[in-house]
């Protein structure tokens, strides 16, 4: 999958994750979570697993969790970069 | 067993998550008017994440889907039938050609997601057309589960103010009861829709009740305690049909043909009302069965 353009999915709610995703060179990733001491290492393995079964490979991603599970990190990064793939609309 | 059928926004990962704690016998994750049309795509990819890897096992699973009308409700299907909840809700079913036409979409996608569950049909009737079609939608197809009065819709299609008292609805529930009933399927009232007037609800549940609902809708995890007190039965009723099933031994031993209790006549319609008590006691005792 190739990322066309800025996207965003998600919110800053409680048990949610703000994910932006931009073009880029490479694989680079930025967590932030109100949990980063304790699930850091786990969120961003999440998003390396999605990116890989997503086949992309140039982009940046920046997450924003608020205690989010791991389904839903994966849902909100999937919705992500289909939008930034410029799928076909909701 | 039904009593209770809580709307939950399907775009909201804490209530998704919290949603099989709240008490309801039935959830139902809304993909259509608690999501705008600019987060479809979202609510879909989240719900369907969640009934992949979340355990509701005490809850009946429903989606409500988008319109036949809309540019959604296909996609709604190819994403979450495959993923086996117990039920999709489609919405504003007015004959059973919309039936028809999403049992055919939902065949193709159990097909294709090499699932083995079938997943049946909670059709919410909210116009005037479809509830003079109601037996014909309930009668069908072998999918159909239950059908949902949706009040709200109904009374903007009639032209009719919608009141705390429900009395605009009468008709309605009447007529989706007797049909449900008719086709073998449960009838679930329309939610009430005054949060924080609990009073009502309670008044308006047991109108339903009276109705012959199975159950009814809410749209607050606070109206979940309430509707199900209501629907569950009471250790009068629990008792009463205890009696209904001594006197029916007493009799019997007593060589007697024909059954009092209390004065009263015991037919086969009372008996028959008896053992639903009984059975839906006993349900209530070992869980979701």
């Amino acid at each position: 999958m190739r990322i066309v353009k800025n996207s965003i999915a998600g919110t800053l709610e409680s048990s949610d994750i703000h994910v932006e995703v931009s073009p880029g060179t490479g694989v680079e990733i930025d967590v932030q979570s109100t949990v980063l001491t304790q699930f850091g290492d786990s969120i961003k393995k999440t998003v390396m697993d999605v990116l890989r079964e997503m086949e992309v490979g140039d982009v940046r991603v920046f997450a924003n969790d608020r205690g989010a599970l791991d389904c839903v990190i994966r849902a909100r990064l999937e919705t992500a970069l289909l939008r930034a793939a410029g799928g076909d609309g909701p | 067993m039904r009593r209770t059928a809580l709307f939950l926004p399907g775009n909201n990962p804490n209530m998704l998550i919290n949603g099989g704690y709240l008490g309801a016998d039935s959830i139902i994750f809304d993909l259509e008017d608690a999501v705008s049309p600019d987060e479809k795509d979202a609510a879909r990819i989240l719900i369907r994440h969640a009934l992949s890897s979340l355990k509701f096992e005490k809850c009946e699973i429903i989606v409500r889907i988008n319109s036949l009308d809309t540019s959604f409700w296909e996609k709604d299907v190819e994403e979450i039938v495959p993923l086996g909840p117990d039920a999709l809700m489609p919405t504003k079913v007015s004959d059973p050609g919309c039936i028809h036409k999403l049992a055919a979409k939902m065949d193709e996608a159990e097909k294709r997601g090499g699932s083995t569950k079938r997943v049946m049909l909670i059709p919410l009737i909210e116009t005037a057309l479809g509830l003079e079609n109601s037996f014909a939608i309930a009668s069908c197809h072998e999918r159909i589960a239950a059908l949902l009065l949706g009040a709200e819709d109904l009374t903007a299609d009639l032209r009719a103010p919608r009141t705390r008292e429900g009395g605009e609805i009468a008709y309605a529930r009447n007529r989706l009861v007797c049909a449900a009933r008719a086709a073998g399927v449960d009838a679930l009232d329309t939610p009430f829709p005054l949060i924080d007037d609990m009073e009502g609800l309670r008044q308006d549940a047991l109108l339903a009740k009276s109705f012959g609902f199975s159950g009814k809708a809410v749209i607050s995890p606070r109206h979940v305690n309430c509707v199900n007190g209501i629907f569950s039965p009471s250790d009068a009723e629990i008792e009463y049909a205890h009696q209904v099933f001594e006197a029916i031994e007493t009799a019997k031993k007593q060589g007697k043909g024909a059954i009092s209790l209390g004065g009263k006549m015991i037919d086969a319609p009372i008996v028959e009302r008896a053992r639903k008590v009984l059975e839906t006691a006993k349900e209530l005792q070992g869980g979701r069965t």
